[in-house]
């Protein structure tokens, strides 16, 4: 239950495939037991912050554990991660060269996301970060397209130099974990109970917060994204910006602004203004992009940026509102690519000028498109409006001025975003069939749309009904919203 | 307190029409889907009309107000203590009217459709999203509050792009599509950041809670002042923004002459009668809060109103789209509605513009509806849209003919048909608050006439035209829905609206004051003659009035350029010089910053590997030299 | 008969025998030669071992034991380098240091 995700490893890989395709079932199977274990456990009354905790001594000397707990913002994201593994397996079924490899490498990367969303204690945080990072490089570098080398190249230096800056971030901490006596931890809720010296954190907060805003693409540090996802191939898109991604967030959230609050609400204003600027930038450049996946990352930045905007608005709602729209991009971005990449597949390119009236002769990835379009742009009864919305909504009721014209500035990417998403869907699936190979085109096949179906799904479930979830990351947002307000507020503005 | 909660279902049965119709819709025969569709709509129907008649007649007490009621609500999603997004029902007079109008004309256009489509291979999806319009729309009119609406509105801007881009190969229509879509887009942005702004000012949503007059909105006189208005002044007006791209209020309308690229059917109940008059809604569900929280906002909302009205009267009369001036001609009477309301006061006898807009919007949803499915009809008859291909209609058409000139007469404002006597109103309202605005709906109503009857005369007579085939009467599924609105535009004025829909609920005395009324019905008749001279045989008179106006006309006729306009601006100044040297700075600045990182690091390694030459000799020198220099210095250290 | 030989004899062997190591390890270009030079710097090494360790501390045998193994690694090292430059040789078909420079970098 606990250690999901080295179960993974232990598998037989002959089939591999099929073996991953069950594995990964067994796992959505076991993320959804999992969250309706975490809410009976809330319901019947259990209020302890981490559930399921599990705690072993790793180096006695460094006093490193491996510790393992959740709470229902990790029990979130570990659904969403789930599905976009489970769709992603589906998404690649026909990988012809070197499957296996492809699967175990895939696997690991999951291994390293779930490990990272249960990591109570920072060592292991890192560890699986590192691991997750690593395998993309393989997956990107050999079997990617176009300039692959290049980017999977790009893509580790500029998330290895990250994690340098997360890893001085990081020690740091554990260097301050415990200034009264000797004895250092690199256990999060332990450090969350003292208060590292706020000249420290002042130094501190930077690196860690860069270092995970690299992951989440944050403005400037962003280029890596869409090159990489361009390069890669399907899954591993779906992985990287679905899930990958969101690391950044969760880390940014639950490490540097969770640890560091009083730095956190000093330099808010340097980063609010960074990651607006993402939010806006990216959905403006996505407008000229030519090529599909260029586009998507782009709208990725611009979606992205707004979870960080949203974590650095530091109040519940908002908050909510970020991890709201982690799950709710997860799952839309991974949907994207792997209709981008279906769609790759069948008419070899992915210039949008080259192609032309698909709805025509592929209806059922047509309608998908324009359902994952439609839930990108925020349209009621998908994720993306529930999250959207949260965030402008609890951003607004800030206090300060400063904070609440910054938002009518992110929330301006609404109409943006609008534009390149129709332009996508006008050139590309209506209007006249632009070739007459097109005309061959099949369907989707039986695997293409168990991907799809399950991420639209999942998407609807959360646009429709998002009470239930809003309600659990409420529940576990509450101690650390305590913990920043009660902090006293110095701001600049 | 009466039990309503069954108004629920109004909604929730298209909604599941379109589920149903949506996802299996492909495997059902065309007729069957449509019979759904209809069917569905029909209930919805019946049940509105027994709500409207237990809420004004059955139910209610004589002599009192009518109470607004929340028949249903829930939470949907929690947000801060105070704030809470809830979906639910709200019966007050208002909404009770928008259900009465929106399914009548819904299910008119459902049947008509059965006929209009025929043969269309995507009959089902047509139904499917006509379902999801009619649930959206319904539900933004029963929405408790602001969200829901904005929830709803959105949904009814989608499914309005989904409809109009209903001819998904054909890249007009899907260019207008993705206007409508966009501009409208704009103006939720608007809205979107009205909303943010009155919730944060007064922390609720309700919209029981705003309209209370000794509610945080109201009470609070609009809090802090920003650019010589309140922030309250403000927010209203950004969510007028809003209600201004649906209703397509200049400059915001761009989109719904090119709307009309979707199928005539689709038009008419969108374009026409529902969703375009969603942004009068708004206000009017707002109104206590305009009137008595910010009457600046309210000042906005009229000029704005009668602005548009007479921009788009003066477009109609030179557009040569049958589509078109039908549009332009909706435009125009929304900014009748519009300014009505933002004339208004709140209660009494001050509340007799809000009374006459509700009214108006009433009115015009039958007329306008009817109006565009006859102009359907004469699509379906001749295909084409332009005027100059039609002419003689009248002996091949009989039905559609007389519906049509019943139409026409009613929205030129001449008794007894339904329009004059809402028009009538809102002139009287105008007369007593302003006299500009009073003056500028008296031209329009003129221009209107005018209008009209050029578009009648140039369809149904004159010299007949090379038609492909002998036009042919629509068959009954067509004309049938055609005399039922025909029937609601003669009628519908001896409707009692000044009891039942009123700013404040109690009953208002309304009389008719001649002195507009005669003047008003005088320059109906007057455009109605000078059409007829111009127009009923063909003349050349037309050709040199507008020789004679040569600007204007060539202005009119290209829409005063807004398209243009919003041409240049988008494409130049947004794609040009905003996304492209964006992408330029990423692709350029940003990108070669960190590939410059990458660049210097390899350009010193590549320095440094010279040393690393691979001879061995050349290692060993090194290695002897460093030893020898080594010891000289520990030599001459110590 | 030993003892009438001073020390800084053999210093003086030992160190022109490491020097002309030296210089024939730096100046060759036949790989041969110059493994023959780095035995003549292993030799010259040993001679001082055995030097020093007869002359300061007659008495312990460390300094002759050393130069025994050192013996023994130099005969395998050099098997193994003749046999690293027979293989060059048939890559090559030279032992000319010079030309084999394919490692580098």
């Amino acid at each position: 239950m606990l250690t999901v995700g080295a179960i993974m490893l232990t598998k037989d890989l002959k089939q591999a495939r099929l073996a991953s395709a069950i594995g990964m079932g067994i796992q959505l199977i076991m993320a959804a037991v999992l969250i309706y274990l975490y809410l009976a456990e809330r319901s019947a009354g259990n209020t302890a912050a981490m559930l399921f905790t599990y705690d072993v001594v790793w180096f006695p000397t460094l006093n490193i554990h491996y510790s393992l707990g959740v709470d229902g913002i990790s029990v979130a994201m570990i659904g969403l991660t789930g599905v976009v593994v489970f769709a992603g397996v589906f998404a690649s079924w026909q990988m012809e060269y070197l499957p296996r490899e492809f699967f175990i490498s895939l696997i690991i990367l999951a291994t390293g996301v779930y490990g990272f969303f249960i990591s109570l204690d920072l060592f292991t945080m890192f560890l699986f970060y590192e691991v997750a990072v690593i395998p993309m490089y393989i997956l990107i570098g050999i079997w990617g397209s176009g300039p692959k080398e290049y980017s999977a190249m790009k893509l580790t230096l500029m998330l290895m130099a990250g994690s340098a800056l997360l890893l001085v971030g990081l020690l740091g901490i554990y260097f301050f974990s415990n200034p009264d006596t000797n004895h250092l931890t690199f256990s999060i809720m332990e450090i969350s109970k003292v208060n590292i010296p706020i000249g420290m954190q002042r130094f501190l907060f930077p690196f860690t917060f860069i270092g995970f805003g690299i992951l989440g693409a944050l403005f400037p540090f962003h280029t890596w994204s869409p090159d990489g996802h361009a390069s890669a191939p399907t899954a591993v898109s779906m992985l990287h910006a679905g899930v990958l991604m969101k690391l950044g967030g969760y880390g940014a959230f639950r490490v540097a602004i969770f640890l560091m609050p009083e730095a956190a609400h000093e330099q808010a204003w340097i980063f609010l203004i960074l990651t607006s600027i993402s939010v806006v930038y990216g959905a403006f450049s996505a407008i000229v992009q030519t090529d599909l996946k260029y586009i998507n990352a782009y709208s990725s930045v611009s979606h992205c940026g707004l979870v960080l905007f949203a974590v650095l608005m530091m109040n519940q709602t908002a908050m909510n509102g970020a991890i709201i729209q982690m799950i709710s991009h997860g799952l839309m971005t991974a949907l994207f690519f792997a209709l981008i990449g279906m769609i790759y597949g069948r008419t070899h390119t992915r210039i949008i000028g080259e192609m032309g009236g698909l709805m025509k002769v592929i209806p059922f990835l047509g309608v998908v498109y324009v359902i994952a379009g439609l839930a990108s742009l925020g349209l009621p009864g998908f994720s993306g409006f529930v999250a959207e919305m949260t965030i402008f909504i609890g951003s607004y009721q800030h206090t300060d001025v400063f904070h609440r014209v910054i938002t009518i500035v992110a929330a301006s990417s609404i109409v943006i975003t609008a534009v390149y998403i129709l332009r996508v869907v006008g050139i590309l699936l209506l209007g006249p069939i632009k070739d007459h190979h097109f005309l061959e085109l099949t369907d989707a096949k039986w695997y293409e749309r168990i991907s799809t179906i399950s991420l639209v799904l999942a998407i609807t479930a959360i646009g429709m009904a998002p009470l239930w979830l809003s309600n659990m990351i409420n529940f576990s947002l509450a101690p650390i919203v305590e913990r920043l307000s009660s902090i006293q507020i110095t701001s600049l503005f | 307190m009466a039990d309503y909660t069954y108004t629920l279902l109004i909604p929730l049965i298209p909604f599941f029409v379109f589920l149903l119709l949506g996802l299996q819709g492909h495997k059902m025969k065309p007729f069957i889907a449509g019979l759904i569709g209809t069917s569905g709509l029909g209930i919805g129907a019946i049940l509105s009309y027994a709500t409207a008649f237990r809420y004004f007649v059955s139910e209610h007490v004589a002599g009192t107000g009518y109470t607004s009621i929340k028949a249903f609500e829930v939470t949907w999603l929690h947000l801060t203590d105070k704030l809470t997004i809830n979906l639910g029902v709200l019966i007050d007079p208002i909404s009770v009217m928008m259900l009465v109008v929106i399914t009548t004309v819904s299910l008119m256009v459902h049947i008509y459709s059965i006929g209009y489509m025929k043969g269309d291979p995507g009959f089902y999806r047509f139904f499917s999203f006509l379902s999801l319009f009619s649930f959206s729309m319904l539900g933004l009119v029963l929405a408790t509050n602001i969200f829901q609406m904005y929830i709803f509105w959105e949904l009814v801007g989608v499914s309005s792009f989904l409809l109009i881009g209903y001819y998904y190969e054909k890249p007009s229509a899907v260019a207008a599509s993705k206007k409508a879509f966009i501009v409208t887009r704009f103006a939720d942005l608007g809205f979107l950041i009205g909303i943010l702004m009155l919730s944060f000012t007064t922390g609720t949503f309700d919209f029981q809670t705003l309209t209370n007059p000794a509610g945080p909105a109201i009470a609070s006189k609009g809090g802090a002042v920003f650019m010589g208005m309140s922030l309250l002044a403000w927010s209203l007006i950004l969510i007028f923004v809003g209600g201004a791209g649906k209703s397509a209020m200049f400059p915001l309308h761009i989109w719904l002459p090119d709307a009309m690229e979707g199928p005539t059917p689709v038009s008419a109940l969108i374009h026409a009668a529902t969703m375009v008059v969603a942004g009068v809604y708004l206000v009017a569900r707002l109104f206590p809060v305009y009137a008595l929280g910010a009457p600046d906002a309210l000042h906005v909302v009229a000029w704005v109103g009668g602005f548009s009205s007479i921009f788009a009267a003066v477009i109609a009369c030179t557009q040569t789209d049958i589509k078109r001036i039908l549009a332009f001609s909706t435009m125009s009477q929304i900014g009748y509605m519009m300014l009505s309301l933002g004339v208004s006061g709140f209660g009494g006898e001050e509340g007799l513009g809000f009374m006459a807009s509700n009214f108006h919007l009433f009115t015009h949803a039958m007329f306008k509806a009817l109006l565009f499915l006859g102009a359907g009809a004469v699509i379906h008859a001749v295909h084409t849209n332009e005027i100059t291909g039609m002419g003689g209609l009248r002996k091949y058409m009989p039905f559609t003919h007389i519906t049509f000139l019943i139409a026409c007469i009613t929205i030129a404002g001449i008794p007894p048909f339904s329009a004059f006597f809402s028009k009538d109103e809102i002139l009287v309202a105008a007369f007593h608050s302003n006299k500009l605005l009073f003056a500028i709906e008296f031209i329009v109503a003129g221009l209107t006439a005018f209008y009209m009857f050029r578009l009648y005369y140039g369809i149904f007579w004159g010299k007949d035209r090379h038609y492909h085939h002998t036009p042919h009467e629509a068959p009954y599924v067509m004309t049938v829905p055609l005399m039922v609105l025909a029937f609601g535009s003669i009628f519908a004025g001896f409707l009692p609206f000044h009891n039942l829909v009123t700013s404040d609920g109690l009953p208002l005395e309304t009389h008719t004051e001649w002195m507009i009324a005669i003047p008003s019905v005088l320059i109906g008749l007057l455009g109605i003659i000078i059409a007829t001279v111009m127009y009923k045989s063909e003349t050349a008179i037309p050709d040199k009035v507008a020789g004679t106006l040569k600007h204007l006309y060539k202005w009119a006729h290209r829409k005063f350029y807004m398209d243009e306009v919003y041409l240049f601006v988008t494409r130049k100044i947004i794609y040009r010089y905003i996304s492209e040297p964006i992408a330029w700075f990423d692709r350029h600045i940003i990108d070669g910053t960190m590939n410059g990182i990458a660049g210097v690091t390899q350009y010193t390694s590549v320095a440094i590997k010279e040393f690393q030459s691979g001879k061995l000799q050349q290692y060993g020198y090194v290695f002897i030299s460093g030893t020898v220099i080594l010891v000289l210095i520990f030599v001459y250290l110590f | 008969m030993i003892q009438n030989i001073p020390l800084s004899y053999y210093l003086v062997i030992s160190t022109l025998m490491f020097f002309i190591g030296i210089y024939g390890f730096l100046t060759r270009r036949n790989l041969i030669t110059m493994l023959m030079s780095v035995e003549l710097i292993l030799n010259s090494v040993n001679i001082n071992f055995v030097a020093f360790n007869r002359y300061l501390y007659p008495q312990q045998l460390q300094g002759h034991f050393f130069t025994l193994i050192v013996v023994a690694v130099a005969a395998a090292e050099s098997a193994v380098a003749i046999a690293i430059i027979i293989n060059i040789y048939r890559n090559f078909k030279s032992v000319d240091v010079e030309n084999v420079d394919e490692m580098k970098y």
